[in-house]
């Protein structure tokens, strides 16, 4: 009845009418990861990469997978040098010290259990990051790596291997043995980095500051980014794997559509993303749906640790993230082919320019979410025309509110909250459309971590160097705004 | 008197159970065999503490939920026309964002 191996009486049904037995899944899946990271040869071996592992059924089991890979006895073993990172977002999640010293305990266990060295970070460190955070690095390598060289770096271990000499691997498992030895210290720094009272409630209030639970949702998962590729950075790692499913991308595809992200589609949910420069961001887990990964941790006793979010027991029509979320789902059971459509769709989008373009200037770039600018104003563009729509309705509602004196329209510079006013359109200039609708939807700006402000200001400085010789007077600039606030 | 062994697995199903994964229960006698359908409804009625939109979506699960019953995909079963057995394991995993 088993589809594959046609004996034995099967347990789960894969995709449209697809039966597997136990055993026939458990290769499929396990051969899945490893041909997915074998396709796309990215990870070279003896790489240090960083595995971010949420605690949910993705990531956990993306954890087993790379346990599993890296620890067979066949000459095509995968290697690599990984190191686990977990966040802990109980502070903007709302959950008391208890409940996230808990899951933090349950989730080291399952961590120590696997010997690799890890970190947990707590997303309170969000606000003391440096500003170099968001420049993006140049990649370690000056071309980008082809698939020979890839074939010559694997190659290259496998006759020493013969000969015993082992010498390479030798390196690999002495790093990570050494790594492991340096665990039990680092595991100290990594673990007991103290965070205050004060650090959780400013925390706290910078999500406070965000009024739509879909801002919070973006927000939050930009700051995630940043703690993520700072660890990576500071800690040596050339790769990250985050275990997005092929479910959650496919969400993810459709909810940036609609968060205003289309032009970083593919980088957002492509299998890497080099947006980053130096490290890449690769999602092994991308193959795999929600039931697989579900079923699979179910039958093979995968570890993973609940921990409630943002957006837990959230309604349907909380945020755009959980609309497309409970869209696609219903979809789904009526028509089992929704998500490997939505899939295939995405895999064919690419990038139009090479990502190794160093000739870009740091201006070009997202201030958040690091991708590139896609807000230049071109004639009939279809941000243009949202710009103007925006205007034309603001005009009509500045009638109403300018007898008031308190109006909300900051944006466009007027009013009497002239200082606001004048970050809110600063900041706005050096962010992607989809970044600026989450600026818009936030009450307090300075709410914002330290190393986002400076590196916006050190930014806007840059910005007003290049252009100051082309300005004919200064002072007849700075003397506009204050004609309109009158 | 059919034993059942219920289980809310990871996922954030039982923060809809009070945060219990595991279940004992005893359904009551009726003259026909349970099937999946009533056995949601019952569930629904008596054990659910919160939210019951968040699990049960009509006559079925939410979309988003999954099945196990015995360690098997209910699809496999005949999903709602299971028709329960003494000692079943019923499984329910969500695999969605929000709980």
């Amino acid at each position: 009845k088993c589809v594959k191996c046609k004996e034995n009486t099967t347990v789960l049904i894969i995709r449209a009418g697809d039966a597997f037995c136990r055993g026939c899944f458990k290769e499929y899946f396990i051969h899945k990861f490893r041909a997915m990271l074998g396709k796309n040869r990215v990870i070279f071996p003896g790489e240090k990469v960083l595995l971010a592992v949420s605690g949910g059924p993705a990531s956990s089991s993306m954890l087993s997978q790379v346990q599993e890979g890296l620890s067979r006895d066949a000459p095509k073993k995968l290697r690599f040098v990984p190191g686990i990172i977990y966040i802990d977002e109980g502070g903007a999640s709302g959950q008391s010290m208890e409940e996230r010293k808990r899951a933090v305990a349950q989730l080291e266990s399952v961590f120590r259990a696997t010997n690799y060295h890890y970190h947990i970070v707590h997303l309170e460190q969000v606000l003391s990051l440096p500003s170099s955070v968001l420049e993006a690095g140049s990649s370690a390598t000056g071309k980008p790596p082809t698939g020979s060289s890839y074939k010559a770096a694997v190659d290259h271990l496998i006759p020493t291997r013969k000969n015993q000499n082992q010498h390479p691997d030798l390196s690999v498992e002495n790093a990570q043995s050494h790594l492991s030895n340096l665990s039990m210290q680092e595991v100290q720094n990594g673990v007991t980095s103290p965070i205050t009272p004060e650090h959780t409630q400013a925390l706290k209030r910078l999500f406070a500051s965000v009024r739509t639970p879909t801002a919070k949702e973006d927000l939050l998962h930009t700051l995630r980014q940043h703690l993520i590729l700072h660890t990576a950075r500071t800690q040596g790692y050339t790769k990250v794997m985050m275990g997005d499913s092929c479910s959650r991308l496919a969400i993810k595809l459709l909810s940036n559509i609609s968060l205003g992200r289309g032009a970083s589609l593919a980088t957002d949910t492509g299998f890497s993303d080099p947006r980053h420069g130096d490290v890449v961001i690769v999602r092994p887990m991308r193959d795999y749906s929600s039931k697989e990964i579900a079923y699979y941790n179910r039958m093979f006793d995968i570890p993973s640790v609940f921990i409630p979010g943002l957006d837990s027991k959230a309604q349907d029509k909380a945020s755009i993230q959980r609309l497309t979320e409970s869209f696609v789902t219903k979809l789904q059971t009526d028509f089992p082919s929704t998500v490997s459509t939505i899939y295939r769709t995405s895999e064919k989008l690419h990038t139009a320019c090479p990502p190794q373009n160093t000739n870009t200037q740091l201006s070009a770039k997202c201030l958040l979410c690091v991708c590139a600018l896609d807000t230049k104003l071109e004639e009939f563009s279809a941000y243009q025309a949202t710009l103007i729509s925006e205007q034309l309705s603001q005009r009509r509602g500045q009638g109403h509110s300018s007898g008031g004196g308190q109006s909300q329209g900051c944006e466009t510079g007027d009013g009497g909250c002239c200082s606001s006013a004048k970050s809110t359109v600063d900041l706005k200039s050096l962010l992607c459309y989809s970044c600026r609708l989450t600026i818009k939807d936030m009450t307090a700006l300075d709410a914002l971590p330290q190393y986002i402000l400076s590196e916006a200001e050190r930014r806007r400085s840059q910005m007003r160097e290049e252009i100051s010789e082309f300005l004919l007077d200064e002072e007849e600039d700075e003397a506009i705004p204050r004609v309109n606030g009158s | 008197m059919l034993l059942k062994q219920l289980e809310t697995d990871r996922g954030g199903a039982e923060l809809l159970f009070g945060s219990v994964k595991e279940h004992h229960v005893t359904l009551p006698n009726q003259s026909e065999p349970w099937d999946m359908k009533q056995l949601l409804v019952w569930i629904r009625g008596n054990m659910l503490k919160e939210r019951p939109e968040l699990f049960v979506q009509g006559d079925t699960v939410r979309p988003g939920i999954l099945v196990l019953i015995n360690d098997a995909d209910w699809e496999l079963m005949g999903e709602l026309e299971y028709e329960l057995q003494d000692k079943d394991n019923v499984v329910f995993i969500s695999t969605l964002h929000g709980g």
